[in-house]
């Protein structure tokens, strides 16, 4: 029974590792399968002997990639501790070791060897010519890559780091690698790419002479011309920033403190950002204001002026933005207002200050920090935002679009995009900073849990007429832009034919129902479900290394745990361009060459979406009493069972969010998908974009209405699902929003 | 199926030299040594920030010793984490899991212990029979009042028969009427079982109740080890003197031992009493504030500064040369009136001498 562990010589979890590492050794294919592992077809294909698909153990057998024999030392190393007791030094040295060298070997040898041997000339030089080559790390590679992570991290608990546990040591070392791999690895490897001249050979000058390009840092529109895509990124952010705050404490205002009556409807805006793909408003502002938009042929008509487009460029990338970012403002701000206590307000009365003083010397400075957090948020989110730039942006030209136009277009300058994408990535850095660092010690609004049983006042009457007439007035100019949404998918050809068909819909999701089965025949059904089946997959693994990190950060303490928590929240200040940079940089070479699959948009999906699942799981997981996680400890239960049996069912509405957010945004993606997507998997978003290219607007309308539907429909499961999720009378669960 | 008994499996526990430092240089518990006897019930007493509810958590393996070395039975636990020990806690909050039924919370445990399930659901149900809650299995922690919350977590923690039962200030949510119930319960559970028994209050009168045995703490060491008879008639020290049970103390001069008894004086008042070892010259004297005796005859001069009523006795605060002390009188029917001059001076038993 309990307290027998200490002297097993059992170890199942060790066994475990051991044998998947040899698993992984001698009988998976050791490098990547063109078909994808789980065809199976390899095991037809000449399995074990082709090299194509060979395990590493018939490999070296055969006289080939020789470099991989050493990795059979620390494979055989673990072995020899198997019966020892876990108390025996011997046992933590030799599974440090063993992890160590494996893993270190593993990472040296694939970063040396390439598809053209050896890469890099010195090692040529040593060693001269390999003769041999080796492509992307397969499942075989992995798997015994993983083992030797967790031979490692368990050694590093036998010597009894954090208190021995392996479970925690093992999540900390597997949040820790996974992030390297897949967030650091690949923007240090786009820092990199910035220095890289024409022939492959790395340059100072290079950076130089892009970094202060004039496309980038020119100040031409002072003097009439084009202003650099830098200043124009830096204004139109900093304005979008400012409007969006503006317009956020409004509604806040509005909700929380005015007689309003509908103020139901009001929060149902905050659900708005979440279901719309990101330039969906665009395509909305042009059936609107373009050309041949509504608004603009009346007037046009009206004063008999020729129509203009105007809209295309900063006007409107300005207003479709604030439109897609006032909702996220609002959201936060909801919180700030609320969180200010009562009862200060109330003291303020007390002593005699009228609503208005009260408002303006208590209420706003307690609110200023809350307020700055609005401001860089929409400030980040402008700067990242790729697809209404992409739509309305005509010859303004912004750092996110420059990034794509500098891979994607006919220039493929890789290092050009490299410098861009670090201008923009020290903006959005600089601003995840400053919110962070300067803000983080100054939130004034917590919440004590002592009850605060006060009511917060109304505002002043000089205050509450504007902030109802902007929040209003906004909120209709919103529901007008979605209308058109919904009305311009079913018109035939905005300005030219507007009689009503439903041909978009039909073109985009018709099927035929066969003798063998449904036919998906519309255009629009591969993406669709490449999109629904990325996103599915995405979904819980995202959830899953959010909460993960999210129980680590709240539960347990060890060294450097301030730079984990920045480094894992890091990712959501860098921009989707970005990471898609710097992923088709990193991931089209071995040793992880993932280009072109689906597992790279899994994996992007993953890593931008994590902070989401964190924030969710640290928000409900500060809310459940820590002793209830050292009761079961005491009790007889691990770490591991505790977390599964105590943490997991009280998190279900948490974990519930995560997953469905994690889910809805993968569909809504573009900014790091478009340069990602393949032939074989299109996603939704990236289609649409494709069609708006084409000016085929009615089908990008259409396909873009039914995504909007398709995730509200979600997005109500949820919060169906949500309410039904209740335990106890007495406890207080949070229902996990992000927020 | 006959219901299985909850048995014992006690052990004793024992510090060498423990010390816990959190971060750099807060020192929560400095070298202590502690040793508790198998079936014993022990109370940490001490004022907050004394390092009791660490020395506590040490023993749990919820906090790792910095320094030293911990034992329960003949095992040498210091690295062994929470879950490897046999050791159970109650905790201040109870900590029972929201979404498990009472009978899922009190099972937790004996899952993990490699019971049958059958066996386990038996143990569980006669571990709430012995906190007398029986029928309440089906019910979710929310559904009960404090005190059966509380006794849900205690037969949680029982059924698994821990070689030592920890309870961390289990009462100090419970209403007093309660308070004095459970303290009873406990202690009744504790001595029909033969458990070893680590108890942490910062409330003197539940110290002396329920202990075999009391370790007073200060600063993050310990002043002094004892029965609660012990503590109370020959503290240690001031600190402990004071601690427990409110102790006057009043400087006085030694002035002739004679074997094991000593003279002292108090502004030429004399008494005699055990020497505890001090040599001629000045000392403490502790006294219970109901060993003070108020009288007309030899003692020393002092004017009644406050009476105050409080039912079953008069409580007064007397004022002299020697300063202020506190004394209770069982006469409710003739109170002193404050102002008057009074002759203050001890009963022979009770009154203990401490080094200055």
């Amino acid at each position: 029974m309990r307290g027998s562990s200490q002297d097993s010589t059992s170890h199942p979890v060790l066994t475990f590792w051991v044998v998947a590492g040899w698993v992984g050794y001698c009988l998976l294919p050791w490098y990547g399968v063109e078909d994808g592992l789980w065809s199976f077809q390899w095991l037809f294909d000449g399995y074990p002997f082709d090299s194509d698909y060979a395990p590493a153990l018939f490999l070296i057998m055969q006289g080939e990639k020789l470099w991989l024999a050493p990795l059979l030392i620390p494979l055989i190393l673990p072995l020899l501790v198997l019966r020892k007791v876990k108390s025996d030094p011997l046992y933590a040295r030799m599974l440090v070791l063993a992890g160590a060298l494996g893993f270190g070997w593993l990472i040296i040898q694939g970063f040396s060897i390439g598809i053209r041997g050896f890469n890099y000339d010195w090692m040529k030089a040593v060693f001269g010519d390999l003769g041999d080559r080796q492509f992307g790390m397969g499942y075989g590679a992995m798997l015994v890559a993983s083992a030797f992570l967790f031979l490692l991290t368990q050694g590093i608990a036998a010597r009894g780091a954090v208190n021995g546990d392996v479970f925690v040591v093992s999540a900390i070392g597997g949040v820790i690698t996974i992030v390297t791999a897949f967030v650091f690895f690949p923007i240090a490897k786009m820092l990199f790419a910035a220095f890289v001249t024409e022939d492959g050979s790395y340059s100072v000058g290079v950076f130089v002479s892009k970094f202060f390009d004039d496309r980038l840092w020119g100040l031409g529109c002072l003097s009439g011309g084009r202003c650099g895509a830098a200043w124009n990124s830096l204004f139109l952010a900093i304005c979008v920033g400012f409007i969006t705050t503006v317009l956020g404490l409004a509604f806040a205002l509005a909700v929380t403190r005015s007689g309003f009556r509908y103020k139901k409807a009001m929060r149902a805006l905050t659900v708005l950002p979440i279901i719309t793909p990101p330039f969906v408003i665009g395509l909305a502002l042009i059936l609107l204001f373009g050309l041949s938009g509504t608004v603009t042929v009346f007037i046009a008509d009206l004063f008999g002026v020729q129509p203009t487009r105007w809209l295309y460029g900063m006007p409107g990338v300005l207003i479709a933005q604030t439109l897609a970012f006032t909702p996220i403002a609002f959201l936060v701000l909801i919180g700030v207002v609320e969180g200010v206590s009562p009862s200060m307000e109330e003291a303020s009365q007390t002593l005699r200050a009228n609503r208005w003083q009260t408002f303006r010397t208590v209420s706003l400075p307690l609110m200023r920090p809350g307020l700055a957090n609005a401001f860089l948020l929409g400030f980040i989110e402008s700067m990242a935002d790729f697809g209404n730039p992409l739509v309305l942006g005509g010859n303004f030209d912004v750092l996110s679009t420059e990034i794509f136009f500098a891979i994607v277009g006919a220039q493929y300058d890789q290092s050009r995009a490299a410098v861009l994408a670090m201008v923009l990535l020290f903006f959005t850095l600089s601003a995840f900073y400053a919110q962070r660092v300067w803000l983080g010690k100054k939130s004034y609004t917590t919440v004590s849990g002592k009850g605060d049983a006060g009511v917060h006042p109304l505002m002043p009457k000089g205050l509450s007429i504007p902030v109802l007439v902007i929040a209003i007035g906004w909120a209709f100019f919103t529901a007008v832009v979605y209308c058109m949404i919904i009305y311009g998918s079913v018109v035939e050809l905005w300005g030219v034919n507007n009689s009503l068909t439903f041909k978009h819909y039909v073109t985009a999701f018709s099927v035929r129902f066969e003798e063998e089965g449904i036919r998906w025949t519309g255009a629009a059904w591969d993406s669709f479900w490449t999109t629904i089946t990325i996103a599915a997959i995405a979904a819980p693994l995202t959830a899953a290394v959010g909460l993960v990190t999210a129980y680590l950060l709240t539960r347990q303490s060890f060294a450097g745990k301030n730079a984990f928590e920045f480094g894992t929240m890091l990712s959501f200040a860098i921009p989707g361009t970005v990471i898609g940079v710097s992923y088709i940089l990193a991931f089209n070479v071995p040793p992880i060459e993932i280009t072109g699959t689906g597992i790279i948009l899994v994996v992007s999906f993953i890593f931008r979406n994590m902070p989401v699942g964190v924030r969710a799981g640290i928000a409900s997981m500060s809310q459940l009493d820590k002793s209830l996680d050292e009761s079961s400890l005491t009790l007889g239960a691990n770490s591991w069972q505790t977390f599964r049996r105590v943490i997991l069912p009280l998190l279900r509405p948490a974990i519930l969010a995560a997953l469905v957010y994690s889910f809805v945004r993968a569909m809504t993606a573009i900014s790091a998908v478009i340069f990602l997507v393949s032939a074989e998997y299109d996603m939704a978003t990236s289609y649409i974009i494709g069609r708006v290219e084409n000016n085929d607007y009615g089908l990008a309308i259409a396909y873009s209405t039914t995504l909007i539907f398709v995730m509200l429909s979600v997005v109500g499961l949820l919060q169906f699902l949500v309410g039904r999720v209740q335990i106890g009378r007495r406890t207080q669960i949070g229902t996990g929003r992000s927020t | 199926m006959s219901a299985p008994k909850i048995g014992s499996k006690a052990a004793p526990v024992r510090f060498d030299g423990v010390s816990k430092v959190f971060g750099k240089d807060v020192v929560a518990v400095d070298n202590i040594d502690l040793h508790v006897g198998a079936g014993k019930l022990v109370t940490l007493l001490g004022p907050s920030g004394c390092g009791k509810t660490t020395t506590l958590r040490m023993i749990a393996g919820l906090e790792m010793a910095s320094s030293g070395r911990i034992l329960i039975g003949d095992q040498d636990v210091t690295k062994l984490p929470a879950t490897d020990r046999d050791v159970s806690m109650v905790f201040q909050s109870y900590a029972l899991f929201p979404h498990m039924s009472v009978l899922e919370n009190v099972m937790y445990g004996l899952t993990f212990s490699g019971f049958k399930k059958d066996e386990a659901r038996a143990r569980a149900l006669h571990g709430l029979d012995l906190v007398g809650l029986k029928g309440f299995d089906a019910r979710l922690p929310s559904e009960l009042s404090g005190g059966q919350q509380q006794r849900v977590a205690v037969a949680r923690a029982l059924v698994l028969e821990p070689q030592v039962l920890l309870f961390d200030e289990p009462l100090s949510n419970l209403d007093a009427k309660l308070r004095r119930q459970v303290r009873e319960d406990i202690r009744a559970i504790q001595q029909d079982l033969g458990l070893t028994v680590v108890y942490v209050t910062h409330d003197q009168e539940e110290a002396l109740a329920v202990s075999d045995e009391i370790v007073v703490m200060r600063n993050a060491s310990i002043a002094q080890i004892g029965t609660p008879r012990a503590l109370y008639d020959e503290p240690a020290d001031t600190f402990v003197a004071d601690f427990i049970g409110e102790a006057n103390l009043i400087t006085c001069e030694i002035t002739e031992i004679n074997g094991d008894q000593a003279t002292i004086s108090i502004e030429g008042f004399t008494h005699t009493l055990p020497s505890r070892g001090l040599p001629i010259g000045p000392a403490t004297l502790a006294v219970r504030p109901s060993r003070i005796v108020i009288a007309n005859g030899p003692g020393i001069p002092a004017r009644i500064a406050k009476a105050t009523y409080v039912g079953v006795r008069m409580e007064y605060t007397l004022e002299g040369g020697f300063g202020q002390v506190f004394a209770v009188q069982d006469n409710v029917d003739e109170p002193l009136e404050v102002g008057s001059d009074i002759h203050m001076s001890f009963a022979a038993k009770g009154p203990v001498l401490l080094p200055e």
